[in-house]
């Protein structure tokens, strides 16, 4: 039977020749994650199984990153009990601020996940490491917990849904536009429980960075997983971070896919998804009339050296709208020295912007850049939920990098062409 | 159980349910006294243990944060009722033993208000109100079993063993 490449990965980690949409297996896991919120319930649920060990003590990354560093006493707890798990357990992959990241940046710039692995992750963005042709998918505490005992998943074969885009992107049109176009296409629900693969010339143009990008705002339209094919591009991500290979698949002709969407994205501009939901798309030029009063770039959305390279190609010699914060959050403590090397730090800090460790920060509402009432932000993250970034009446407007920036510079939201 | 029905709408996410500034913390009372907060915030010393609540498509939808059925459990909350749950929530929800049933005839009907007695086991929904009786999406075979067992850690437990 033709299987896609998400099928085959199944397949494999469940000792299987194929599998089909809706059957419930059990795979054996190659990564566990957890962050400082997600682990410590799971710590306490896998102390209920009462296991002496974990099933591997390499293949477990624990990465506080999103209330860290610690914003509170609370969450310097959680965190303590993450770091005295890990040196218990012996869990090689604990990350201290210094040497950590946010998870999603971190891990593939690591080199910590290859083509073909099958990755589970209790944070809802771990479908990012498609981008790398691996199956990866967010799972809860208890999840967690049960396969840092086991090193196995139980899951069900998504049915597939394939994205097919075409045409020549426009100036300013980044991967970012490709996936909230899509979410704007189908609905924060149009994908639920479903895979969906990306593929097409517009694609295969794409860097990885950008692929990591739209990988990782598939659970944004309730997606199981979001998954690539690996070409050249990705082989050299691969060898260049020293993941390795892995192992590459390709999805079948005749492959079951429930629906095939194609489109031609040549008319498509940047997108702005309005609160308070990541569908509710609109064209940056339909949204000059929102005043904004922060603009947020980074996250595990935006937050690597080819988005910090566009945010400060815009900045550049201009400063921010006095009426407004602007906030640059790194990815990773390399992408912040590779900033510094490259002078786009000081281009940031000369513009009038503020550049933090690297974090989850506001994205989440956590802290480095809450919202008080009626405040509204550009944001390149990939939430925009009532109340995500602060305040009940706050309001969070998704964007790629060029419109963040650029909206920092004019106090509203705007694409870098009306500046 | 019996209780009754809180009315939300489409596309309840993790955040509505239970925000991020409170997930410093991840004890089930704690999260309780937050719970449905920011869509509703003065549903938590409105309800009563053992309501209901009832919910449109994707109830759960957005981040992996099992405080969110943690906080509906502890809650007091019997059960979710929904035309449609998110995939994560999904899993939490069977996870940790907060029972879920996915009925659209049930979650359209059902108005805020109206007495509820479920029986799980046949996965049956009766309102007292309109004296209407649903029938919930049947769980399959793998997730009957893990809900048996008392949730995935009970399960674990006794895999293991044998």
């Amino acid at each position: 039977m033709a299987q896609t490449i998400t099928q085959k990965i199944l397949a494999k980690h469940a000792g299987l020749k194929e599998v089909e949409p809706g059957q419930l297996i059990n795979c054996k896991v190659d990564l566990v994650l957890g962050n400082d919120i997600t682990t410590p319930p799971a710590i306490k649920q896998f102390a209920k199984i009462g296991v002496k060990k974990v099933f591997d003590k390499e293949k477990i990354y624990l990465v506080p990153d999103h209330f860290t560093p610690a914003k509170d006493i609370k969450s310097a707890q959680q965190v303590k009990m993450m770091r005295e798990f890990a040196a218990k357990y012996g869990i090689v992959n604990f990350f201290e601020i210094g040497c950590m990241g946010i998870e999603h940046v971190l891990l593939p710039e690591m080199g910590a996940i290859k083509a073909g692995d099958l990755v589970i992750g209790a944070d809802s963005h771990t479908c990012t490491y498609g981008a790398l042709g691996a199956f990866s998918s967010g799972i809860g505490s208890t999840d967690m917990a049960a396969a840092m005992a086991t090193g196995e998943v139980w899951l069900k074969v998504p049915e597939q849904l394939k994205f097919i885009f075409r045409g020549k992107l426009q100036k300013w049109v980044e991967a970012k536009d490709l996936i909230l176009y899509t979410i704007g296409q189908i609905g924060v629900d149009g994908a639920r429980y479903m895979s969906m693969e990306f593929a097409g010339p517009v694609i295969q143009k794409l860097s990885v960075e950008g692929r990591l990008t739209m990988a990782n705002m598939a659970i944004e339209a309730g997606g199981k997983n979001g998954i690539f094919e690996v070409d050249d591009k990705t082989k050299a991500y691969l060898k260049r971070t020293g993941a390795g290979k892995g192992i590459v698949y390709h999805s079948d002709k005749g492959a079951p896919y429930k629906t095939v969407y194609m489109w031609d994205v040549s008319p498509i501009e940047p997108q702005v998804s309005f609160p308070h939901l990541p569908s509710n798309t609109k064209p940056v030029s339909k949204c000059s009339s929102v005043k904004i009063n922060q603009s947020v770039i980074g996250s595990c959305t935006n937050g690597r050296i080819e988005d910090m390279r566009v945010a400060a190609k815009i900045l550049k010699g201009k400063k921010v709208h006095k009426d407004l914060r602007c906030i640059i959050l790194p990815g990773t403590q390399a992408i912040s020295l590779q900033m510094i090397k490259e002078g786009l730090t000081e281009i940031f800090i000369n513009a009038g912007a503020v550049v933090s460790t690297p974090t989850c920060g506001p994205c989440l509402g956590g802290h480095m850049g809450i919202l008080a009432e009626g405040e509204r932000s550009i944001s390149t993250t990939n939430r925009n939920f009532v109340g995500r970034m602060g305040h009940p009446k706050s309001e969070v407007y998704l964007s790629n990098v060029a419109v963040a920036a650029a909206s920092a510079i004019a106090g509203n939201i705007v694409s870098p062409e009306a500046l | 159980m019996k209780g009754k029905a809180w009315k939300f709408g489409d596309n309840i996410d993790t955040d509505l349910i239970i925000p991020a500034r409170y997930l410093n913390t991840s004890d089930p009372q704690e999260l309780a006294e937050h719970c449905m907060e920011d869509a509703d915030a003065s549903w938590v010393t409105k309800k009563k243990s053992g309501d209901f609540i009832v919910a449109g498509e994707n109830f759960g939808c957005g981040s992996s944060r099992e405080h969110a059925p943690i906080a509906i459990k502890a809650a007091g909350v019997s059960a979710v009722i929904a035309k449609s749950f998110a995939r994560i929530f999904y899993r939490n929800a069977i996870n940790i033993g907060l029972p879920i049933l996915e009925c659209p005839e049930a979650a359209d009907e059902i108005k805020e208000g109206d007495e509820i007695e479920v029986n799980l086991a046949k996965g049956e929904i009766k309102n007292l109100t309109s004296k209407m009786i649903y029938h919930a999406q049947p769980f399959p075979e793998f997730m009957q079993k893990l809900i048996k067992a008392g949730g995935l850690i009970s399960y674990i437990k006794k895999k293991l063993k044998s």
